[in-house]
């Protein structure tokens, strides 16, 4: 598995680059599902290894597509290691992390864009740049898509189109993504012709 | 506090210039034949397609939009009272990243300076020191504030003054070499949402703009504005179609507008169609370094234009000859060839003159 390769779309689709050691005290990594195989292959190409898991802090949690590496990362002597059993359990330990964190602490995020968009937007809302962030794209394609008419997120969205799962509305999924709100827009679509909806086609796994 | 506007639509009141007039349910909006006159007719040749288009926003002709920075005319004061209706029913239509106090205070000094120097019978403001005084006689407003005290006024500088100015305006912030959409005001929005856009870079936010990457034009657009300078603000013109005149077309209120586009018949499609037009500026903030950006939203209904004969031969001639993404894009692609057959009956194949004045 190495990392998932999009097609090419517009501009404010997020694009995603390949985990590299940086030099730093402290690295913090969160990833999910295939995620921890970047992990994996990133400590494979650090020089200093010994340096690198002395500084080392992963949170990891399973992929929406259940794939569970716990093991592996587990097994890599990082100085703190810690699995949640699901996202939304993940993100406040991240944040108090955070809270504590370091000047020049180097983040990796690695996985699914929900899990990657979500760690994002909580790091730079601590004042770190994205572009200081680095993200590697692995595993499930399932997207986070925010309704643009009752602002609802649906998580792990695999259709397009899909029911919002607040309002009900029938939203087709736009490349169109907000770092804020680390989602995808949804657009109802049959506001024109309402009733009108086009079966649903998968297209993220 | 609060912003509490008390307009004035007596008979005689401001010899009768503001229209009572609705953009939303019944739908009284329309042009007096002045008003006609003045619109701002984007299309300066009998076709269209992207470009930059921007030009310096220097005083224009008189009588025109072009004449002030900021063109308050009749619609303004029925503009704010649907704006005040728009933000109570949905108030994340204005949102300003915190870093932006700043420029939201640049940009009510332009706004109250221009309009009390443009329309002194309507606004004024004097000063002492950083206690400013400002009255807005269309709204009834009559406000003592300290300048830089946001604690001295009913909203954020940048919200106050905005529910007092027609047209949507953006902060952007400079960083980067890059600009962050980071503060709006957004009620009479072409179908694009502030909370969804907010905080993002100018390619981001102009990402489902068809055809026009691939031209280079935001390109040439970003680097054209990093390089604007305080004092010298420039504008272009943008435009779509909206059945109805309703200014609020936002994505978030889509299933309850997006229906009326199929209301179209040939007997209504004169009066229900209106060409929207976006006479936009922008502005460098002396204080933050920020760009304000205005986008004044001017309606003009089918049946309306037709009336002066060069625009009705190039409006048809732009709607039958547009490429169809940018149709699609702009929402009207369903409705099109109805809107060219009507008004065809408008243009008689005589040649246009260049440029957009109505008889030049």
């Amino acid at each position: 598995m190495t990392k998932t390769e999009f097609p090419p779309s517009i501009k404010s689709r997020p694009v995603y680059g390949v985990l590299e050691p940086r030099p730093g005290t402290v690295h913090l990594v969160v990833a999910d599902g295939e995620g921890a195989e970047a992990v994996l292959d990133l400590l494979g190409k650090v020089p200093d290894r010994a340096a690198m898991l002395a500084g080392l802090h992963i949170m990891y949690t399973p992929g929406p597509n259940g794939t569970d590496q716990t093991d592996q990362l587990q097994a890599l002597g990082a100085r703190q290691f810690f699995r949640a059993p699901t996202l939304p359990t993940l993100l406040p330990r991240l944040a108090q992390v955070l809270a504590t964190a370091h000047m020049g602490t180097q983040f990796y995020l690695s996985g699914t864009e929900g899990l990657m968009g979500q760690a994002e937007r909580d790091i730079m809302a601590t004042g770190v740049p994205f572009a200081d962030i680095q993200k590697e794209h692995r595993g499930s394609t399932l997207r986070r898509v925010q309704c643009v008419h009752c602002k609802g997120i649906t998580e792990n969205v695999a259709t397009d189109p899909f029911a919002c799962s607040h309002c009900g509305l029938n939203l087709f999924v736009r490349d169109h993504y907000s770092r804020r709100l680390a989602a995808f827009q949804g657009v109802n679509i049959d506001a024109e012709d309402p009733g009108q909806v086009p079966a649903p086609v998968v297209r993220f796994k | 506090m609060s912003l509490d506007f008390k307009p004035n639509f007596e008979p005689g009141a401001f010899g009768d210039f503001f229209r009572d007039e609705t953009f939303r349910e019944d739908f009284t909006y329309r042009n007096s034949p002045e008003g006609i006159r003045r619109f701002p007719f984007p299309f300066d040749r009998d076709d269209y397609m992207y470009s930059v288009n921007m030009e310096p926003h220097t005083p224009g002709r008189k009588g025109s939009v072009f004449e002030h920075a900021f063109d308050v005319d009749e619609h303004y004061v029925s503009e704010m009272v649907d704006r005040a209706k728009v933000l109570a029913e949905d108030p994340l239509r204005c949102q300003s990243l915190p870093h932006m106090t700043l420029a939201g205070w640049d940009l009510l000094e332009l706004i109250m300076e221009s309009k009390a120097r443009d329309y002194p019978q309507w606004f004024s403001l004097t000063k002492e020191g950083d206690k400013w005084h400002w009255i807005n006689r269309p709204l009834g407003i009559d406000q003592h504030f300290t300048f830089l005290d946001e604690s001295t006024l009913p909203y954020g500088p940048f919200e106050y003054i905005t529910r007092q100015t027609q047209g949507d305006f953006s902060l952007q912030d400079e960083r980067d070499n890059d600009l962050w959409m980071d503060a709006g005001m957004i009620t009479s929005q072409a179908d694009w949402s502030l909370d969804f856009d907010i905080g993002m870079s100018f390619m981001e936010w102009h990402a489902p703009v068809p055809l026009a990457h691939e031209k280079g034009i935001f390109d040439r657009a970003l680097k054209f504005l990093l390089k604007l300078q305080h004092g010298a603000p420039v504008r272009r013109f943008n435009w779509t179609m909206t059945v109805n005149p309703l200014l609020d077309t936002a994505p978030e209120t889509y299933p309850k507008w997006g229906p009326t586009k199929t209301s179209l018949t040939p007997e209504n499609l004169g009066h229900k169609q209106h060409l929207r037009v976006e006479l936009q500026a922008l502005f460098r903030l002396p204080r933050s370094n920020a760009i304000a950006f205005s986008i004044r939203c001017y309606l003009g209904k089918f049946e309306e234009l037709v009336t002066v004969p060069k625009w009705a031969r190039r409006l048809h001639r732009v709607v039958r000859d547009v490429h169809p993404d940018v149709a699609a894009y702009k929402g009207f692609l369903r409705n099109r060839d109805a809107m060219a057959h009507w008004l065809s009956a408008y243009d008689d194949g005589a040649p246009t003159t260049p440029g957009w004045w109505p008889d030049d």
